[in-house]
């Protein structure tokens, strides 16, 4: 390894991961998920009546999804509501997770999924999306596989796992680049891609073979917290 | 994984009345072969059954289920389901059954006929039923009070549980509710929505009554539940 | 919060209950929810605590920033207290712009905070009349089963006592990266709680439940301290469109201290 990560970690190890479902006693379905110190918590509340009518669509129903940060979950404060940043997460979540659920079974309703992030240090859209997609199977939805996400990047030349906020920030050679993605777990269709960094285009397939066995790892983490709903 | 899978299916084949159930995910693989039919909650992908949803997979037989473990209510045709009157209209009763459609109960579904000038005698915003889904579509779900202990809830109180904990609140062949009722000499209605109506001669009966039905339905594993439930009582 | 949202049926029997000291959890009408304190929600707030209370869950944190002290308090730092409904916590919760009781819960706790004294803001002053720090308490529910404020009030207190001071720049910025072990200027004896007591028919209930909260009249939550070793209500706020009567006021200021001693007694185990 060219560059050696601030945290120790080997370029492929992902943060020690933690992960619980029911955590939202109200909600139809709730997970928390921890990529290290990265925390976020989601809830499924549905299928319910969606408001107003004429959203209603008689064919299925529809995925609604929100993301934010909670105001002391970073280290200047966040301002309260919406950002153009949590609307574009919202949306690229909604996006990763729609594949995997089937809502045709409930014509006119909606699926609202809440994620929040409870303390960040990178990652937290990957974090939010593992945790919706444990909440959503907790709340009994109908889905074709679970959904599991994470960001690759690079360091310099270096392709990294689980990117954290140190490594988000590198200045050196390269650059930092930040790679979150989600996919199918049991399959090799991707349903979250967004990049920023620089990552020259025969490298890509390497970010996704890291990204494919780092996913493969979560999924296995997923199952287990999902399995263990103990008295 | 598959070595637990191919024990469950060893036992089902030995004894087709015992049942193997073990957690899955959504996507997960349940059994290998051609026999196996897939029930609610699971489907077929190739030879595998694999789960459509998360919950405890059932084996009895060839026949596979995925049991939902938690989730919100999803009404059925035929199930009784309790409400509570949210508006009268002209023509019937606006229902409140905690599920993702408003609920209406025609007029002509009453147990007797009623005029449309007393219709609010007979039920009245905020009152509660007990009431049969005769059919889902579109945006609605029709109810009908036609049928056995169908009708209107005098006295006693209504509180909700987790819907998909139902069944094990009723118990195989009604043997739990039948135990809570004796134990506390109370009359007790379970709707599939996961409300819960309860009437005694006495509040700590009806109390007790409650908290029990909520000692149940907060077990995640239903393992030797009665004896559990028989246990709580004798503390 | 409106009786609509329950049955004729639940409410005449939390009435005859109540009639007879009786809830369904057991409690008797006057007597709290026991709680748990959890503190390290945010390693990214200055101080953050986790309140349990029954099946009620708040976390707060606080936040520290430099700014320009208040035109009219010029020899004073800031107090900032903020908050949100997360629709996470409920399904009666829904996104989009606040709605009053979102507005309400932040807005009581700052009037208790505030009032009580806990925060001596003087000493939170840089350079007198330019630069003073900003106290910025965020609250959140994360499950909401009654008494949100009960529980963020004790979230309050609790996040307050745990908060450390950021760093401080050449120019008077907080520096997040290097942090101190200094604490808030806090009084130790003062710590204010808030106490929420809902009326059904005639019957006054402390600490309700969700679906007592639902099957209630009105409601009137009040802030109680000691200071100076006197007790002091710091604010109070009543709900709803139904009266409190003098005597049932006169009736909650006299269990009021005891009910305050019996949570410090619990509270205080946990600020170290």
């Amino acid at each position: 390894m060219k560059v050696k990560r601030a945290s120790g970690r080997a370029w492929n190890e992902l943060r020690k991961m933690k992960a619980k479902v029911g955590v939202v006693p109200n909600a139809d379905g709730s997970a928390i998920f921890e990529f290290g110190d990265t925390v976020a918590i989601a809830a499924v509340y549905g299928p319910r009546k969606l408001h107003p009518q004429h959203m209603q669509d008689p064919a299925t129903g529809i995925l609604r999804v929100n993301y934010d940060l909670l105001s002391f979950s970073v280290a200047d404060r966040k301002r309260p509501g919406p950002s153009r940043r949590s609307t574009e997460i919202s949306k690229v979540t909604e996006w990763a997770l729609a594949p995997a659920i089937d809502l045709e079974a409930f014509p006119n309703t909606v699926v609202d999924v809440q994620i929040y992030i409870i303390q960040a240090d990178a990652g937290t859209r990957t974090a939010g999306i593992n945790a919706a997609s444990m909440a959503l199977a907790h709340a009994g939805i109908p889905m074709r596989d679970l959904i599991t996400s994470v960001a690759v990047g690079k360091i310099d030349e270096q392709i990294i796992v689980d990117v954290d906020k140190v490594e988000e920030d590198y200045e050196g050679g390269e650059g930092a680049t930040d790679f979150p993605i989600a996919k199918l777990a049991r399959s090799d269709e991707y349903t979250l891609l967004q990049l920023d960094g620089k990552i020259p285009p025969e490298r890509f397939k390497e970010a996704l073979d890291a990204a494919d066995k780092a996913c493969q790892e979560i999924y296995e983490f997923q199952k287990k917290a999902l399995k263990e709903v103990g008295e | 994984m598959e070595n637990e899978i191919n024990e469950a299916h060893q036992e089902s084949k030995e004894d087709s009345v015992s049942k193997k159930r073990k957690i899955v995910v959504p996507g997960e693989f349940i059994v290998k072969g051609e026999d196996f039919l897939p029930g609610d909650g699971a489907k077929r992908e190739g030879d595998n059954v694999i789960a459509d949803r998360y919950g405890l997979a059932e084996i009895a037989g060839r026949m596979i289920k995925v049991i939902p473990l938690s989730g919100a209510y999803v009404p059925r045709r035929g199930n009784v389901v309790l409400g509570r009157i949210i508006d009268v209209l002209f023509n019937g009763w606006l229902v409140d059954v905690d599920s993702a459609g408003n609920a209406f109960l025609p007029i002509d579904e009453s147990p007797r006929f009623i005029n449309r000038n007393e219709m609010d005698q007979f039920l009245a915003i905020g009152d509660v039923l007990a009431a049969k889904i005769w059919s889902i579509k579109g945006r609605g779900i029709d109810l009908t009070l036609k049928g056995r202990g169908l009708g209107k809830l005098d006295g006693g109180f209504v509180f909700r549980i987790n819907p998909s904990r139902v069944p094990r609140v009723i118990g195989r062949e009604g043997s739990m509710i039948t135990l809570i009722k004796e134990k506390t000499g109370t009359n007790i209605t379970v709707g599939q929505n996961g409300w819960i109506w309860i009437k005694g001669d006495n509040l700590d009966n009806e109390i007790k009554a409650r908290n029990a039905i909520e000692f149940v339905a907060d077990k995640v594993h239903v393992d030797g539940l009665t004896d559990k439930m028989e246990q709580w009582f004798s503390n | 919060m409106s009786s609509m949202d329950t049955s004729n049926l639940t409410r005449e029997k939390l009435t005859a209950m109540f009639n007879e000291d009786k809830r369904f959890d057991g409690r008797k009408l006057l007597d709290m929810r026991d709680f748990e304190v959890e503190y390290g929600v945010s390693n990214m707030a200055e101080g953050s605590a986790r309140v349990k209370m029954g099946k009620t869950e708040v976390i707060v944190g606080i936040k520290m920033g430099t700014g320009e002290p208040y035109p009219d308090s010029q020899d004073a730092g800031n107090l900032m207290v903020s908050g949100d409904l997360l629709p996470l916590a409920s399904p009666r919760f829904e996104s989009g712009p606040p709605k009053f009781p979102a507005i309400e819960l932040p807005r009581l706790m700052d009037r208790m905070i505030r009032e009580s004294g806990m925060i001596d803001l003087k000493k939170l002053v840089i350079k007198e009349g330019e630069k003073v720090w900003t106290v910025i308490v965020d609250i959140y529910p994360i499950n909401d089963d009654g008494s949100l404020m009960d529980a963020a009030s004790i979230g309050c207190v609790a996040a307050l006592h745990n908060a450390k001071f950021p760093g401080l720049t050449e120019d008077d910025r907080a520096d997040y990266k290097n942090r101190t072990d200094k604490k808030l200027p806090l009084s130790g004896e003062t710590m204010p709680v808030s106490f929420t007591f809902y009326k059904l028919g005639d019957n006054l209930i402390l600490n309700p439940t969700r679906e007592e909260e639902e099957a209630c009249d009105t409601k009137v939550t009040f802030g109680i301290s000691k200071w100076n070793g006197k007790y002091m209500v710091n604010s109070c706020q009543k709900g709803e469109e139904t009266v409190f009567k003098r005597a049932e006021l006169e009736r909650i200021m006299e269990i009021l201290p005891g009910k305050y001693e019996d949570v410090m007694k619990k509270l205080k185990s946990y600020i170290k």
